[in-house]
């Protein structure tokens, strides 16, 4: 799409969603957002770039093809499952340190689980729109 | 009684399926990690199967959640007989992928996704939820989707669109369901169901909805009217997948039928007659499908479907012997069947064809591998001391005990017609002359020794353990009339879930 | 309004189930997509519909106070979207490889698995 707006307005709102996205992901434990949501976000801000922009030029900002979002993502949430068990509490139970952090708040397994939710949402969100995609044109 | 083992066979394969997803191009090391990791979640299984058969039920409430609220895995004797059989079924077929698929298919990730329907089979195994059980329903089809579909030619994707549109429409009718059953009680937990269930009045509406799961689960475990989309599409992918599929994947559709209709809904009459007349009439369409076939993998899709209906018929007829069958049979179909196809990946890589008219003199050049595919071909039609005559002879006796003539007469015949199959399939592939074709190559021949073993270990290790179900048949007995019992009274499994206290008008049957 | 959504469930299945039994591959998909979405409305009329207070427990709360919605259905329904996406992507770039290979959205045309003996 060649649009002069599209582009430049583009150019400003990627770091906005993106912000915006960690944003809904570090409130989602208790409000609503959480890693899914956060993941959507984040997935249609590089649609939003890749539109404006062309998609060789979104993949060339991501470094990696977003597949390799999927497995990192997985493995996170796995291994925030299994981290409890290591102290002897049932798989996937929320296990929380009791220092607040500023900003971010209570730090705990839940936390790495909805961390690891946003890399694979938006792996496997800019998988498929970017294969179907490219197969248009 | 609570443990976090259960876990540990889930969690084992999710772990293989994610480190194969990091090595994603690199071949060698794929093939290396899936055997590995089949082999680790088999050990797992055991380990599993054993604990399960001292404690009885061994439960888990992921993330300490209490039991309706959470959601809850369990292991009974039957879930922990099926995560047992799937991990032998998987690393046989892992170990025979290493040289039975292609390294494009590989490069297109077959194992991370084969891994990952392993995974969805032992979620679906141990989930005591049935929204859970829904989700990993879920994960089976997507992978098996992606497997049928892998690197396919024309006829694949024509098969794959089949069996996609109906899976969908399975789990759709599934879905609907749920929503009817929670809308009932407000709950999803299968024991707490369980125990919901019985002070609901409106006894119609537990029947339709029944019949809902009914529907779902029979066009998954492909069913008499509902069967079409398996012989058009389990011929078309490669032998290992086939091999996956035929084993595991209709099975897990009967196991959730079982499993629903003997914990949630009691079926009354009117259900079990429909059980027995389907029953008998996917034995036949699947026994005369089979009849018609000249392509031998299309003649073992026929078969799977036939065979369904051995299981379905256990259930129609719902005493503890014929469910004892049922499971007898549930536990020989899932290892013979993927057995079979393994055995027809391998004769096609010898002959490169599956058509009968062009197979012939495997006997005369293979001696050894034909007696081999000799035990397999006929303990699936039950010849006495191999393992599928056992379970014939509990559903037969049940059928006197029931009155169900239909079902009998539909079962004699079916065994007959497979009989029959079967042996047209061996004088023609193995004793008849080989047929003058131009170019026939042998694959397998010009393979180095170690391909040949990762080909045939695999078929000799199913074939063992078809063998040891036979010979060791009273062992299997036990078990299956324990898992029987153990379905028919599921106070124990509703207590063990809940608690003992929690219980406030137990259903008994 | 359950009425309404009664109505609304009932003509998105039978829409889906009648596209589905169309001979267009496209046909196909959108009745899939109509099916999908007729079941998790099911799930939201059949989970009771409350005019309450959306599940989340306020600041200054311990519990959830004053009449709320069943967050079950809604987890559900979330969890059956997110499958369904799924799904039906995977669908969608089945059918235009099934498109690539045999050239039409027939699906009568789709029989060589079939009539091959």
């Amino acid at each position: 799409m060649k649009s002069i707006i599209l582009k430049t307005a583009s150019n400003y709102l990627l770091p906005l969603l993106l912000l915006f996205a960690v944003f809904i992901l570090l409130r989602g434990h208790y409000k609503p957002g959480g890693g899914f949501v956060g993941g959507l976000i984040a997935s249609i801000a590089f649609v939003l770039h890749s539109f404006a922009n062309g998609l060789q030029n979104t993949r060339k900002l991501l470094r990696y093809p977003p597949g390799a979002f999927i497995p990192v993502g997985l493995a996170i949430s796995l291994l925030s499952g299994l981290a409890p068990m290591l102290i002897g509490k049932p798989f996937m139970s929320g296990e929380w340190l009791s220092v607040q952090v500023p900003i971010i708040g209570l730090i705990g397994t839940p936390l790495f689980f909805d961390i690891g939710v946003f890399f694979v949402v938006i792996g496997v969100t800019l998988t498929i729109l970017f294969t179907i995609s490219e197969s248009i044109l | 009684m609570i443990d976090r083992y259960i876990i540990l066979p889930i969690i084992a394969q999710m772990f293989t399926a994610v480190l194969l997803i990091f090595f994603w191009r690199k071949v060698v090391v794929q093939r290396i990690i899936s055997v590995l990791g089949s082999l680790v979640v088999l050990v797992l299984s055991i380990g599993l199967f054993s604990k399960t058969w001292h404690w009885g039920y061994l439960v888990m409430q992921a993330g300490n959640w209490k039991a309706p609220f959470g959601i809850t895995f369990v292991s009974d004797a039957f879930s922990s007989t099926m995560v047992l059989l799937t991990g032998f079924s998987g690393l046989a077929v892992s170990m025979y992928s290493t040289v039975g698929i292609s390294r494009q298919r590989i490069q297109y990730g077959f194992f991370p996704i084969f891994h990952f329907l392993l995974l969805g089979l032992n979620g679906a195994f141990l989930a005591g939820d049935i929204f859970n059980l829904y989700v990993w329903f879920e994960v089976i089809i997507i992978s098996s989707f992606v497997l049928m579909t892998l690197g396919g030619k024309k006829p694949q994707v024509e098969g794959g669109i089949k069996y996609v549109t109906l899976n969908l429409l399975a789990s759709v009718m599934f879905l609907t369901a749920i929503a009817i059953l929670y809308g009932l009680t407000g709950s999803l937990n299968m024991a707490d169901l369980s125990l919901k269930m019985a002070t609901i009045h409106n006894k119609g509406l537990i029947g339709v909805t029944g019949l809902l799961f009914f529907i779902g689960f029979g066009i998954k475990s492909a069913v008499f009217p509902l069967y079409f989309w398996l012989p058009s599409s389990y011929h078309t992918p490669p032998s290992a997948i086939a091999a996956i599929f035929g084993g595991l994947l209709t099975k897990v559709g009967i196991y959730a039928l079982i499993r629903v209709y003997t914990l949630i809904f009691i079926p009354d009459t009117f259900t079990k007659n429909i059980f027995l007349i389907i029953a008998s009439l996917t034995l036949l369409t699947g026994a005369f499908g089979a009849l018609t076939k000249r392509n031998m993998r299309m003649m073992f899709s026929y078969l799977i479907v036939c065979h369904i209906g051995y299981l379905l018929g256990g259930l129609g007829m719902y005493t503890t012997l014929a469910l004892a069958g049922t499971i007898f049979y549930l536990i020989h179909d899932i290892i013979v069947k993927t057995t079979l196809f393994l055995v027809s990946g391998l004769i096609y890589k010898i002959r490169g064809t599956m058509n009968m008219d062009e197979l012939g003199g495997l006997y005369e050049d293979y001696p050894k591998l034909s007696l081999l595919m000799a035990i397999v071909f006929f303990s699936l039609v039950g010849i006495p001391p191999l393992s599928g005559f056992w379970p014939k002879i509990y559903l037969f006796r049940e059928t006197f005990t029931t009155h169900s003539w239909y079902l009998l007469v539909a079962m004699i015949l079916a065994s007959l017609l497979t009989l029959y199959v079967i042996a047209k399939m061996w004088g023609d592939v193995f004793w008849k002359k080989k047929p003058a074709i131009e170019k026939s190559t042998d694959d397998f021949a010009a393979m180095n020794w170690r391909s040949k073993f990762m080909l045939v270990a695999p078929i000799a290790l199913l074939v063992f353990i078809s063998l040891y179900i036979g010979f060791c048949a009273e062992r299997i007995n036990v078990l299956s009339e324990r898992i029987a019992n153990d379905l028919l009274h599921p106070k124990p499994y509703i207590e063990a879930v809940m608690g003992p206290k929690e219980i406030i008008s137990p259903q008994s049957n | 309004m359950e009425l309404l959504l009664l109505i609304l469930v009932g003509v998105l299945y039978a829409t889906g189930i009648f596209m589905m039994l169309r001979r267009s591959m496209v046909k196909l998909l959108i009745g899939l997509i109509l099916l999908g979405n007729g079941a998790n409305m099911l799930i939201f009329l059949l989970g009771g519909i409350t005019r309450g207070k959306p599940p989340i427990i306020g600041d200054a709360d311990k519990v959830l106070t004053g009449i709320y919605a069943d967050p079950v259905p809604q987890s559900l329904i979330l969890t059956a979207i997110v499958i369904s996406f799924g799904l039906q992507s995977f669908a969608i770039v089945l059918l235009k490889r099934v498109h690539a290979l045999i050239q039409t959205d027939d699906l009568n045309d789709l029989n060589t698995p079939d009539t091959s003996i």
